[in-house]
């Protein structure tokens, strides 16, 4: 019998490499917990009922492109949409023989925090049904925590895989701006857009990472990695330099049970032998989420003009071809994507670029400044992942400033181009916290190895208490 | 400084979206108070600040000009809502 909720993506294919257990019964067993939980969690859009591989199985977030395999962003304007390639991360797993289980869930063109504007319904928290997944890779989150799949990927603009691990207790990376391909990715917002690892350990994070990341020439925007990735082994963080940013662990909203679970992680870090000291981010926080909000629209406004019913998905046809634009992107877009179209071409427009536009991309330069200035004095930056726990559904969707106040803590090093990990750190109300480790650019081996020492020290049990 | 009814329905233009009257009074409520909370960053003075537009300092990445494979007319076409002999089909302009 093999348990998929309590085993990691290591632990499977230690079973596969042992012998113990086939690809083929390896993947059997991820489809049947699929088919056990997934009409109450619904963390997948499509399930494969085979896929080619001689390895363990993986589920992709639906904004990368899956060869022949349904891809819709979780947007009714691609519905029936089937890419004809591959995007290159999607091929980098194909090659290491890993198998497509299924494409998961997600907020629509990853424009959320809850799962909630996903166009097909939202997905569950495997940890308390009536909560959400966080997003928009809530599918892959909640599809990792309920063990319906080893690992998957997700994409991170403003705290897409760092939000939704949080809330679902489960570790994800948000690696470094250019250091993963996003040739064959539904864009959103391209100067944030990144695509990451979401799984049970540190270890598989890091591994899934070695497979993705590298410079790919159909992407211009990456780079070779400056050094290999290493699967962490550390047990003690001896010498390692970890800054508390005063305003990412006090900012309002944080509930305290997340302050309380954030700080016993931190002792635990003094106690594993860091150098634990406080630093400021004067700016980085207040003013972080609104240059996102009007830097992340902006860019989506304009690339999502190419959804216009011509070459690919969605096609209203009334009157002439402009006509048909503009009753297709109606018809085609759900309400979030209308909101932050319409909020960027604003943004964008004659007479605006400046103050708003022009404005927020002077604001990145001085939260680059600020987290650079705070990195010189410390090795990692280390808060809270979200103000607060799984929020009951419909909790927030009549209220897009509550919702986008969900990545408040993890949006400021994402302007920055700098790489954060999620791990799980303990509960609140029953619920998981998120932990955020944030270093300079490039140092997720320095992520890695300081998640993986705590994670071994805090022994938090990933399994949702009521799947036990 | 808040939004009109007329900005609501010009922006929508430039972004080719055919709105009802109830999501342009929608949008439009809910455009204003987002923009009261993003208007935030002109609090700051940054005169001598340079924008940053991209987190990576890559400047003018070349290619090699060498002839690859490319999608074939058909694969382009696959998803195609209406096509005609080798091209996508659309209304007239």
């Amino acid at each position: 019998m093999i348990d998929t909720l309590r085993l990691s993506a290591k632990q499977a294919n230690d079973l596969l490499e042992s012998g113990d257990a086939s690809s083929d019964e390896i993947f059997a067993a991820y489809r049947a917990a699929i088919d056990e939980r997934d009409d109450e969690l619904h963390c997948f859009l499509h399930v494969s009922d085979d896929a080619p591989g001689e390895g363990i199985p993986i589920a992709h977030k639906d904004v990368v492109s899956t060869k022949g395999i349904p891809t819709t962003a979780g947007s009714k304007i691609l519905e029936g949409y089937r890419p004809v390639f591959d995007a290159t991360v999607a091929e980098r797993c194909a090659s290491r023989g890993l198998r497509v289980i299924g494409k998961t869930n997600m907020d629509e063109f990853a424009m959320g925090s809850s799962t909630e504007n996903s166009a097909y319904g939202p997905t569950r928290n495997p940890w308390d049904p009536d909560r959400v997944p966080g997003g928009s890779s809530g599918g892959s989150a909640a599809a990792v925590a309920a063990g319906l799949t080893p690992w998957a990927l997700g994409s991170d603009t403003g705290g897409s895989i760092k939000q939704p691990a949080a809330l679902c207790g489960v570790v994800g990376l948000r690696p470094t701006y250019g250091t993963v391909s996003r040739s064959g990715i539904v864009a959103f917002a391209s100067s944030l857009d990144q695509i990451g690892p979401i799984a049970k350990t540190v270890a598989d994070c890091a591994f899934l990472y070695s497979v993705i990341a590298g410079r790919d020439p159909n992407d211009t925007t990456t780079v070779e990695l400056p050094d290999a990735i290493e699967i962490p082994l550390a047990e003690d963080l001896n010498g390692l330099r970890i800054g508390i940013p005063k305003e990412l662990n006090e900012a309002e909203g944080i509930e305290p049970g997340v302050s309380e679970a954030v700080n016993a992680a931190i002792e635990l870090c003094r106690e594993l032998g860091a150098e634990v000291g406080e630093t400021t981010l004067p700016r980085s926080v207040e003013y972080g989420l609104p240059c996102y909000y009007l830097i992340a629209p902006s860019e989506a406004s304009s690339n999502l003009a190419r959804y216009d019913g011509v070459r690919y998905g969605l096609r209203v046809t009334d009157g002439d071809v402009r006509e048909q634009y503009m009753r297709t992107r109606d018809a085609g877009f759900g309400e979030e994507p209308k909101r932050r179209i319409m909020l960027g071409t604003y943004a964008l427009s004659a007479g605006y670029y400046d103050a708003y536009y022009g404005q927020a991309q002077k604001v990145r330069t001085i939260i680059r400044d600020e987290f650079r200035a705070a990195l010189a004095q410390f090795d990692i930056l280390v808060s809270p992942t979200t103000p607060t726990v799984a929020f009951p559904l419909g909790a927030k969707t009549e209220d897009p400033l509550a919702m986008y106040l969900c990545d408040v803590l993890a949006i400021p090093p994402n302007m920055a181009g700098l790489p954060g990990l999620s791990i799980p750190c303990g509960l609140s109300e029953g619920l998981p916290v998120g932990f955020q480790l944030i270093g300079p650019q490039f140092s997720e081996n320095v992520l890695f190895r300081a998640g993986h020492a705590l994670e071994r020290a805090l022994e938090f049990d990933y399994v949702p208490e009521r799947l036990r | 400084m808040a939004i009109s009814r007329d900005e609501v329905l010009h922006v929508a233009r430039l972004a080719r979206l055919a709105l009802s009257d109830d999501e342009v009074d929608r949008l439009g409520a809910q455009l204003n108070a987002i923009l009261e909370a993003v208007g935030k960053v002109s609090e700051l003075d940054l005169a001598d600040v340079e924008p940053t537009a991209h987190p990576l300092d890559l400047v003018n990445v070349w290619a090699d000009d060498e002839p690859q494979e490319s999608l074939s007319v058909e694969d382009a076409l696959a998803n195609a809502p209406d096509r005609e002999a080798g091209f996508f089909r659309v209304p007239p302009a």
